[in-house]
């Protein structure tokens, strides 16, 4: 049988020696393949494993861009995750609101309500930052951390070779014209890929709807701090002093803010003297009083600009221009008489 | 030609050089194993032996796949070379002939691993995928084709390389789960100080040259 076929072939190949030779290789290789396929498929059948079908179904709503920010293997292990119980929907921080409910919904669970973290870059030395030498070698932070830690004179500061840009699947990074990278909050998902991405370890994961935050790494006492960059934190306390809920603290020569007691208020950065602390609100809520207010003077004793006047026992009044909308004195009215108008932008989108 | 007489032609067909028998055989197997050991002298699926040798019990697992793949692959590519190839005068196809068996056996080790130990899958991930590339299953068909072994030695050779190399990944796996709880200065860390180990492995298992079997 073999040896028939064998001769019928080499005939073939001798009879038209040119189309034989592109032929009979294809033929061969077509005929291989086909038989091995054929063998795949009845295996397939034989081993067949019968998968839960809401991991595909939940596989498929996730946002597919395997970014691991999770903590599992891509969006399948994190489906498998779901599924079985070990994660919340809201694990997925590439999802949007609308997906995450989604998800919820295909496992007939509740959606947790957590704040959106995204990158934030604690550095904005950039160009401002003296450099201690030329470094000539190839492109990017992990290679110039190699030479002394990088050319910058401050050890902590942001290289700006965009390491971190290269890293982020999102597109949500960009190099800034100042020398750091930008984050762009619509695109940035909290993976944290470019927190693994930097050599110097500065960018970390923050609220979203928290809009003050130090912008400075440098652990080094404040005379040598700014000497290597002009918008170094130099540990001089003001903005610890000037918080009015105690958000602020300054440890090892850095002023560090605590996410959870922040009110946005964004009265440290304006008494910080090299510009260390950056204010990214937009707009800010604006505090309003309405007509039932009594006078108690109780909101006028807790603001921290001395925006609200007025007499004891007569309705007072919210200075707008002083407002830096903290939001510490509506809840410590008695009678509810104080609004919050406008919001900070991206606030909404928190969940 | 009955198949009975076409196998013991076969068998009979491919130079034998010089020996005895049962003592070449002897020889393929421990040469496979230690003189020509697969990772450590040939070179060959370096990308495994670094990858999954961070866990004795996947090294294990995976070392049987790769015995699987690589006794399959020998077989089924020495019937393809003097079945087909050699007759049909297309030798210059091998390599990709090979590649397709190694291909299809992959994947039937993949499902056969995912029905019966879907832990032992789930250890093995990215690495199993890759074996299709792992250049010692291919390095053994094409050894066996240039060497003009027969059916019996092709086998040998295969199974006996897969075990070399199995003992090379087990004996890293174990190193490396020792090395886990070990004082490596920082800059060593994680890969360096596993590329540092291999070559000295590589270096003692050049010892076995001596055997000169």
């Amino acid at each position: 049988m073999h040896a028939i076929v064998l001769t019928a072939l080499a005939a073939c190949l001798q009879a038209q020696s040119t189309a034989g030779a592109v032929a009979l290789p294809a033929i061969l290789l077509g005929a291989t393949g086909l038989v091995l396929g054929l063998g795949l498929a009845v295996a397939a059948r034989q081993f067949a494993v019968q998968k839960d079908p809401r991991v595909e179904a939940l596989e498929k709503l996730l946002p597919g861009a395997n970014c691991g920010g999770c903590g599992y293997p891509g969006c399948s292990g994190f489906a498998g995750a779901l599924a079985s119980g070990k994660a919340e929907p809201s694990g997925c921080v590439a999802a949007n609101a609308a997906t995450i409910s989604a998800l919820a919904a295909e496992m007939g669970v509740e959606v947790s309500d957590k704040v959106r973290r995204i990158a934030v870059v604690q550095c904005n030395g950039g160009h401002s930052a003296a450099t201690a030498f030329r470094y000539d070698g190839p492109r990017g932070c992990a290679s110039a951390m190699l030479v002394m830690g990088g050319d910058k004179l401050c050890r902590f500061g942001c290289l700006g070779m965009g390491d971190c840009v290269a890293a982020c699947p999102f597109g949500a990074l960009s190099m800034g014209v100042n020398g750091v990278p930008a984050v762009f909050p619509e695109k940035c998902t909290g993976c944290g890929r470019c927190v693994q991405a930097c050599p110097k370890r500065i960018i970390t994961l923050w609220p979203i709807d928290r809009q003050v935050v130090v912008a400075c790494s440098n652990r080094e006492k404040g005379a040598v701090a700014r000497k290597g960059c002009t918008v170094a934190c130099i540990a001089c306390g003001r903005c610890e002093k000037a918080c009015p809920v105690q958000a602020i603290t300054v440890s090892d020569n850095l002023a560090r803010i605590d996410s959870a007691k922040c009110v946005n208020c964004g009265l440290c950065a304006t008494v910080c003297p090299t510009g260390a602390i950056i204010d990214r609100a937009p707009a800010r809520p604006k505090a309003y009083i309405d007509s039932s207010c009594v006078g108690c003077t109780v909101c006028a004793k807790i603001c921290p600009v001395n925006a609200i006047t007025g007499e004891l026992k007569k309705k007072h009044d919210v200075d707008q221009e002083k407002c830096i909308g903290c939001g510490l004195c509506a809840p410590k009215c008695p009678r509810n008489s104080i609004r919050m108008v406008g919001a900070l932008s991206y606030r909404k989108e928190g969940a | 030609m009955s198949p009975a007489i076409l196998i013991s032609s076969i068998v009979s067909s491919g130079s034998t050089g010089g020996g005895s028998g049962f003592a070449q055989i002897m020889g393929l197997v421990i040469g496979g194993i230690l003189i020509n050991n697969f990772v450590l002298s040939r070179f060959l699926g370096i990308c495994p032996f670094l990858g999954v040798s961070k866990q004795l019990d996947s090294a294990v697992g995976m070392g049987a796949a790769v015995v699987f793949v690589m006794a399959m692959a020998g077989t089924m590519c020495f019937a393809l070379w003097e079945l087909l190839l050699v007759p049909l005068g297309l030798q210059y196809l091998s390599t990709i002939v090979f590649i397709l068996v190694i291909a299809a056996l992959v994947q039937l080790v993949e499902m056969i691993l995912l029905k019966y130990s879907p832990a032992l899958y789930k250890a093995l991930g990215i690495y199993l995928p890759l074996i299709t590339t792992n250049c010692a299953v291919l390095g053994v068909a094409v050894i066996n084709k240039d060497a003009g072994y027969d059916l019996l030695h092709s086998v040998v050779n295969a199974v006996a390389g897969a075990l070399g190399f199995c003992l090379a990944l087990i004996l890293m796996a174990g190193l490396r789960e020792r090395l886990e709880y070990s004082d490596v200065p920082a800059a060593l860390r994680g890969k360096p100080i596993t590329f540092i180990l291999a070559g000295v492995m590589s270096i003692a298992f050049l010892g076995f040259a001596g055997l000169g079997v």
